[in-house]
């Protein structure tokens, strides 16, 4: 006997994370998801947009890792709350992981929730966690071939954060040919280098989140 | 990479509706994968094979349609199938397209007995 079932298979993930997406709009707060490779520099870029932005939003940040409580104490002896998620050998966040995260924080008192996802950049692409937006940082290092080697992790981010620009000179990195297959995933996506360690570039970048966040504040965008 | 979570998704759904219906056992179950999604076909086949052990599914087949990408155009409203890299306007030549088809991770129907 067939029974028809039609039904997503993610479908526990996305209720979850429509549930946080409410929770999260009712407290008036902004959540951005970072995604990237291990080592591109998604702390070091939480840490610089801290510093550009702490004092016009209430800032706390969720770390995803696999294991230990790094991250979060580096986050937290900045002074600003952290709760860090240890995945146990996950490669990706999901929803209800954020919403058990979540409980530890008074949304109440935040403006900005940044969420450092698990380093990876395939598996965090298909789930969604009741973030406003994706955001995705490659650094210099790495090469300027991913967008083409992991095209879906560019086309789902809303921004793309070009991180250690300061080593353009010592890589054989590409901009052009970077920018223009970026441009092809994905068109409307801005690219920000950036050096998140000398802070050079983070202006741009955080004037662009600044403007999202009080966009959404207005009702302008969701 | 994470095809067994998604494995265990199809799964957990599957036996609400096997139990729902009183079944004694999946025969087959059908999913539909889209193209532009970061799912491989022979992963979600071994994590299936995994999972399944030992389950009113095990001796049960995994039906998979991959869907293609498929595309609207935003300045010409021209629909067309892609790849990856080239969610180009065949019309007009424009970049900016809205996603139709490919995203797609979706249960849709189980045989029983």
């Amino acid at each position: 006997m067939r029974v028809d079932i039609a039904k997503g298979i993610l479908e526990k993930n996305d209720s979850l994370a429509e549930e946080n997406r409410r929770v999260f709009a009712e407290n008036g707060v902004f959540v951005v998801d970072l995604m990237a490779s291990p080592g591109a520099g998604k702390t070091s870029t939480i840490l610089a947009t801290i510093a550009a932005l702490r004092d016009r939003y209430r800032i706390a940040v969720i770390e995803g890792d696999i294991a230990s409580r790094v991250d979060a104490e580096k986050i937290s002896a900045h002074g600003i709350p952290a709760v860090q998620i240890n995945t146990g050998g996950a490669c990706h966040l999901e929803s209800d992981m954020i919403r058990r995260a979540v409980a530890a924080l008074d949304l109440a008192e935040l403006d900005l929730l940044i969420i450092e996802n698990v380093g990876n950049l395939v598996c965090p692409t298909d789930f969604d966690l009741g973030e406003n937006a994706k955001v995705m940082i490659l650094s210099v290092p790495e090469g300027h071939d991913k967008p083409q080697k992991y095209p879906n992790i560019f086309q789902v981010a809303e921004a793309v954060i070009l991180n250690k620009y300061d080593t353009l000179a010592y890589f054989d990195f590409d901009e052009a040919d970077f920018r223009g297959v970026v441009t092809k995933l994905n068109p409307t996506a801005p690219v920000f280098p950036m050096s998140a360690t000398k802070g050079e570039g983070v202006d741009a970048w955080a004037e662009w989140l600044a403007a999202r966040i009080d966009a959404a504040r207005t009702g302008e965008s969701a | 990479m994470h095809e067994m979570g998604i494995c265990d998704g199809i799964l957990s759904a599957s036996f609400d509706a096997a139990s729902a219906k009183g079944a004694a056992c999946i025969n087959s179950i059908d999913v539909t994968i889209g193209e532009l999604t970061e799912i491989q076909e022979e992963a979600l086949q071994f994590a299936f094979s995994v999972l399944t052990k030992e389950s009113i599914a095990e001796d049960s087949v995994l039906n998979i349609t991959i869907l293609p990408a498929r595309s609207r155009c935003a300045d010409c409203s021209a629909e067309f199938g892609h790849g990856r890299f080239d969610a180009t306007c065949p019309e007009c030549g424009s970049y900016l397209c809205e996603l139709l088809e490919g995203r797609e991770l979706r249960i849709d129907a189980i045989d029983i007995d």
